[in-house]
């Protein structure tokens, strides 16, 4: 575009936008980085010169969590620049929707976001759902209801482990492990897998619960309060874990809503927005259950949160177990689902964030388009901003508690 | 398949049908007579269903219009940027943007179409996470922001030829590797494209 065509309304946004992007560490491309203020020519360098560096972070860096690269420039192990390249687990799941029927979708969604399986699959019948316009029986809602947060759980639970050990705290991982193992294996129970649940049909569920299940469950979740206070024993008073984690980046309340930022990240930056309670689905409106907010948007209170957040599932859990009683766990769906061509776009709160699906449909009996909002996508974007300034090692802190599952972020 | 969605045995054509979900205009919302007096001649159409509202609007429009909701309507979260490929349409895509707000607690959906070739202006100026969306809409349909600060393909490589999420893309790919490894993708297609007993789905 040449300046001339420029009117002064965007010649002025650009300006503020190059602004904004200066001091929020907007992605650039590295051809057009503003020039580090080096040694003047001819001089050699002295210690304490910016010596500007490229520096490759992963894809194959076990704390990347899965395959992202990042670009670093570095001065020393100082961050001056993050930039993410993602796409190198990108499978093309959106053109696959588009060639299968409505419910051949659901078990690609498995294999978005692969350590929360169950969630996908909710999101993606709920949108087919209300494209339909089917209801949900209630025993369906309340299963539905304990799936999810049962994924809640084990997610919360492998980023716990992860993201320590990421740190350096080796023992909270096989504490996590252990209680996630357990949860695997009531899945494992229900529906015969144990990642890629595939758990959940268009207008309900494909099975019932197994005899004992829900008596085991409630062991389980009488458990777990205390097993979260082993957790919390670990980290939430050890002085190195503090140490790495308060004041790294931070993220304020506005800047999160500017990033598109959901889940935990903008809970723990001081605005309550959970969907469960703003736009509450399935069963979800007459749970007790409160959301856990923290005022100071660093990774410590990000911590918080989810540890706060697998408290109140245990809570839902035992709210929605008292609950069962025997009943249908299919709605009236047609055999053949042909929705009307319409449009549609539902959302849940999935362990990392709003998740959701925008479906076109034609009439015919396959989506005419099928996107997918990812919440580890969006909220990757904010990376470039919270590492901006802080250390190399501390980068690894940061890709931990945004909490990303590559399968998602690239589809 | 069809056992899994088998409707329940009760016998459920005694009860009263629901009405059925029907479109209808969007034109007396409040939100929609808001954008037609802020921005003028930027609502082209708008439409209600299932509680979500779709307004059209003219593609040179998007930015104003972007900014009047953050603005004056208070739809400070952008959820979503993506398009749809209308095959056989004039202007061949959608671009469709949704907006989210905190105070209404309300989704809004905004629409533009655009030809082939035209470029629609980028409103990553005005929600920083439009970036990201909108870079990934260009990877998939080769829709081209004009004023993106940063517009590279995000999801594919940089010299990937074709736009995945294009209907007329083939889904079993293209030959990518051909040039570098003639004998394992051969020309017209990589190994599945070239496998006689592969599934064709159109």
């Amino acid at each position: 575009m040449s300046d001339d065509k420029l009117s002064q309304a965007e010649r002025d946004e650009a300006a503020s936008f190059a602004q904004r992007a200066e001091a929020g560490g907007v992605a650039r491309p590295l051809s057009s980085g503003n020039a580090a203020p080096g040694p003047a020519q001819g001089e050699p360098p002295t210690l304490f010169d910016v010596q500007e560096m490229e520096l490759n972070f992963g894809p194959q860096h076990p704390s990347t969590h899965g395959v992202l690269r990042i670009i670093l420039k570095v001065d020393g192990e100082k961050i001056l620049e993050a930039i993410p390249d993602v796409g190198f687990l990108h499978r093309g799941t959106e053109k696959l929707f588009e060639t299968e029927t409505y419910p051949m979708g659901i078990p690609h969604t498995d294999r978005m976001d692969y350590v929360a399986a169950a969630t996908n699959n909710h999101a993606f019948c709920l949108t087919i759902e209300k494209l339909l316009d089917v209801e949900v029986p209630r025993r369906a809602q309340l299963i539905r209801v304990i799936l999810d947060e049962l994924q809640r759980l084990s997610s919360h639970l492998v980023w716990l482990g992860t993201s320590g050990i990421d740190l350096g705290a080796v023992t909270p991982f096989w504490y996590a492990f252990r209680e996630r193992e357990q949860i695997l294996d009531f899945f494992e129970e229900y529906c015969g897998a144990r990642l890629t649940l595939n758990c959940m049909r268009i207008g309900g569920l494909p099975f019932d619960l197994t005899a004992g299940w829900v008596e085991r469950l409630m062991e389980f979740v009488d458990d777990l309060p205390a097993r979260i206070d082993d957790y919390e024993q670990l980290l939430t008073d050890n002085r190195i874990w503090k140490k790495r984690t308060i004041g790294i980046g931070v993220l304020t309340a506005a800047d999160c809503v500017e990033y598109g930022l959901t889940g935990p990240l903008i809970r723990a930056s001081g605005i309550e927005w959970d969907l469960r309670r703003a736009q509450p689905y399935e069963c979800y409106d007459e749970l007790d259950f409160a959301v856990p907010t923290r005022q100071n948007g660093d990774t410590y209170d990000r911590y918080i949160v989810r540890v706060q957040e697998m408290r109140q599932s245990v809570r839902i859990l035992r709210q929605c177990l008292d609950r069962l009683e025997p009943g249908d766990i299919r709605g009236k769906v047609p055999r053949v689902i042909k929705p009307p061509a319409e449009e549609i776009y539902a959302s849940i709160e999935s362990p990392k964030g709003e998740l959701g699906f925008y479906c076109v449909s034609n009439g015919s009996n396959r989506p005419y388009r099928m996107h997918c909002r990812p919440p580890s996508f969006i909220n990757l974007q904010a990376l470039p901003k919270m590492a901006k300034g802080h250390l190399i090692s501390d980068l690894v802190a940061l890709i931990g508690t945004i909490d990303i599952v590559l399968g998602e972020v690239d589809r | 398949m069809a056992e899994e969605i088998t409707p329940p045995a009760a016998a459920g054509a005694k009860e009263v049908a629901k009405p059925k979900l029907v479109a209808t205009d969007g034109a007396g919302h409040p939100w929609v007579v808001s954008l037609a007096a802020g921005v003028p001649d930027a609502v082209l159409a708008s439409k209600q269903f299932a509680g979500q509202l779709t307004v059209t609007v003219a593609r040179e429009k998007i930015v104003e219009v972007a900014r009047h909701l953050k603005s004056k309507e208070d739809f400070g979260y952008c959820v979503d940027v993506t398009a749809v490929d209308w095959k056989e349409r004039a202007p061949r895509f959608d671009v469709v943007y949704h907006f989210y707000s905190f105070s209404k607690n309300d989704r809004i959906r905004v629409k533009c179409g655009a030809a082939e070739g035209e470029d629609v202006p980028s409103i990553a100026l005005v929600y920083l996470a439009a970036n990201w969306c909108e870079r990934e809409t260009f990877d998939m349909f080769g829709i081209r922001f004009s004023g993106h600060p940063d517009l590279r393909r995000i999801l594919t490589w940089e010299g990937f030829h074709g736009h995945p999420l294009r209907k007329d893309f083939p889904l079993e790919g293209i030959d990518t590797g051909a040039a570098i490894y003639p004998e394992e993708w051969p020309e017209g297609g990589g190994p599945s494209a070239t496998d006689p007993n592969r599934k064709v789905v159109s």
